[in-house]
């Protein structure tokens, strides 16, 4: 071998559980060499492949801050493979972790600036990553705007984080749910993401905005941005295409020219538009 | 320019003793059954007499269809990974047609840019290409209109050009070349007076490649895709015998004690190959499927890495079960109005 194997995942031990929403947990995962896990930085928006031995990899985002260190962690719905492998691993036990891969989101270029993230059901963990970051860089930023919205409340993910949110008073969140999926103590919105939305009309000047969630919601929710006056290169998102290497290689998430390993997996909607629509 | 030689017919099986000798193994074309294939030989004699080009190619030799990346085994809760060690024999390929000797710098290109793939760069590297020029072309033979030639000489450490008299005209291209003939420099003669075009096929130009690339930069939406894709089955017997399709799949193999993470060929035409989890599929018709194959060889490759994903060889249109024809495809996209 003349180089290092790039494929080789770091062992990473599982140190806490957490159960999210039905069929949806977060891994808090350390690195099983500690030298290495000291070494081990990455920015928010960037990914890895996390691996079962035995049953394959799988691509998730790293759903924890780069201000929280010592640690990662990833929350994935068990759907597939390897989601289920890992769905049925206890803490203690060893997985196999790669990364990280892909850009970032230019939190470093949005000081001064408001933020607002929008997110949907499973899809609130790429963000989740970037809200942690920039609370903890709370100073740098203006007014924070998190509207979140899954089918029903138990699918909700996050619930402590969303609680510690709603006390915060630097930040505003806004939760809602689908008609039909309220319980009774339900206190949030009714309704979907992109009606509250437009409801809540946040005011697009010197704002980015983040928007992660199913297709159905994407591309509902762009056309109320656009009519909020959101410019498209201040409305950002993170691709999933499939992806098996991560590093430019497969050929597997290509969107046109593009691999979205490597070049995303955030994108502004500017870019998304020059784009062969395969995502 | 390359120095040019004469190798004798007579000397071949002295240059494979050498090379031999010198520890390495020699693969070239050989019939099996109906099929003509790369495998080891250990003298000119096993190497299959005639052929315009082998049934598959000889891709395998730098990424081969099925790889371990790594392998692991389980100790109770943890895991013990055993990383590859990879030591590929010197190899040289003899008689490798000029269209997939320039393969390979299209397969490099994606394995080199950013991350360096050792798993393939190590095999490239002890890898010397004696290659072969065509003196017979077919009907689907089209190397003139991506940029290659019957003679083209790149890729190859040394090519050779059969003359009218059964000896070789040889080009000395590059270092490995060079390394070769001091292996056995009596058998490299002063070069005759034949000019090597005499003894090439005819390819005739059947479109040009950087028209075809710029066409393309509008086409996605044309309804041309779809009428050219009907019968396409989604085998995928074309990205498997393509000498640079690159696109491959990784997946585990395990029992309980331990197992293997491997790399095998996968091909964009398959519909598992964009399938998510959630069943959302962003190429979910067949003709999605054929216009990304074209537009990745034709126009992302180009647009990105400056190269053409395709070296015109015609195995795809040899072995496509529905007698697709990609140069006959690529010439109606380029005439479309």
């Amino acid at each position: 071998m003349t180089g290092p194997n790039i494929y080789k995942p770091y062992l990473m031990k599982i140190g806490k559980i957490t159960d999210e929403a039905p069929g949806v947990k977060t891994f808090r995962l350390l690195f099983q060499d500690e030298e290495k896990g000291k070494n081990f930085s990455f920015k928010a928006g960037q990914f890895g492949e996390y691996s079962v031995f035995g049953e394959g990899e799988s691509t998730f985002c790293i759903a924890s801050s780069p201000t929280h260190t010592g640690y990662i962690e990833c929350t994935f719905r068990q759907a597939g493979r390897v989601t289920t492998a890992l769905a049925n691993k206890e803490e203690g036990d060893t997985i196999g972790f790669r990364g990280p891969y892909g850009n970032t989101f230019p939190l470093e270029d949005w000081e001064g600036k408001n933020l607002i993230y929008i997110a949907g059901g499973i899809a609130l963990p790429p963000l989740r990553c970037v809200i942690w970051n920039s609370l903890d860089l709370r100073d740098k930023f203006k007014d924070i705007t998190i509207i979140y919205g899954a089918r029903a409340v138990a699918d909700l993910v996050y619930k402590h984080e969303l609680e510690e949110w709603e006390q915060r008073d630097d930040v505003k969140l806004i939760t809602t749910v689908d008609p039909g999926g309220e319980t009774l103590e339900w206190k949030g919105e009714i309704g979907f993401v992109p009606a509250v939305l437009e409801k809540e009309a946040p005011p697009c000047e010197n704002t980015i905005a983040m928007i992660c969630g199913p297709p159905i919601m994407i591309r509902l929710t762009l056309p109320v941005l656009d009519k909020l006056g959101f410019a498209p290169e201040n409305i950002f998102t993170t691709l999933e295409n499939r992806m098996k290497c991560g590093i430019g290689k497969c050929g597997r998430c290509n969107v046109g020219k593009y691999y979205v390993c490597k070049d995303g997996p955030v994108f502004t909607l500017a870019q998304l538009k020059e784009l062969p629509p395969e995502y | 320019m390359a120095e040019k030689k004469l190798l004798k017919k007579e000397s071949l099986g002295q240059l494979f003793e050498k090379l031999k000798s010198d520890g390495r193994r020699i693969l070239a074309p050989r019939k099996k059954e109906n099929q003509i294939a790369f495998e080891e030989v250990s003298s000119p004699e096993e190497i299959a007499k005639e052929y315009i080009q082998t049934t598959t190619s000889a891709k395998f030799t730098v990424f081969p269809p099925c790889e371990e990346l790594l392998r692991y085994r389980f100790e109770d809760k943890e895991v013990q990974i055993e990383d590859r060690k990879l030591d590929p024999p010197p190899t040289v390929i003899f008689g490798l047609r000029p269209c997939d000797a320039a393969g390979f710098s299209v397969l490099d290109a994606v394995f080199s840019w950013d991350y360096q793939d050792a798993f393939f760069q190590s095999r490239l590297e002890k890898t010397s290409v004696i290659g072969m020029s065509c003196n017979e072309a077919d009907e689907y033979c089209f190397c003139t209109s991506v940029g290659g030639g019957p003679g083209n000489t790149k890729g190859s450490d040394i090519l050779l050009t059969r003359l009218g008299s059964g000896d070789y005209l040889a080009e000395i291209i590059t270092d490995k070349g060079e390394e070769i003939v001091s292996l056995a420099p009596d058998l490299f003669g002063p070069a005759p007076s034949d000019q090597k075009d005499e003894f090439l096929a005819e390819v005739p130009v059947r479109f040009e490649h950087k028209e075809l690339t710029t066409k393309l930069g509008a086409f996605f939406d044309n309804d041309l895709w779809v009428e050219q894709s009907l019968r396409c089955v989604g085998c995928g017997a074309c990205a498997f015998v393509c000498p640079v399709c690159v696109c491959f799949d990784i997946q585990d193999e395990a029992d309980k004690n331990g197992g293997t993470r491997l790399r095998c060929w996968d091909s964009c035409g398959f519909s598992l190959f964009t399938l998510h989890t959630s069943g959302h599929n962003p190429r979910e018709v067949q003709s999605q499927r054929w216009r990304q194959r074209v537009m990745h060889k034709f126009s992302y490759l180009p647009d990105r890495f400056e190269i053409v994903g395709c070296v015109g060889c015609g195995r795809c249109a040899r072995s496509c079960p529905a007698d697709m024809n990609l140069v006959e495809h690529l010439k109606e996209i380029v005439e479309t109005k």
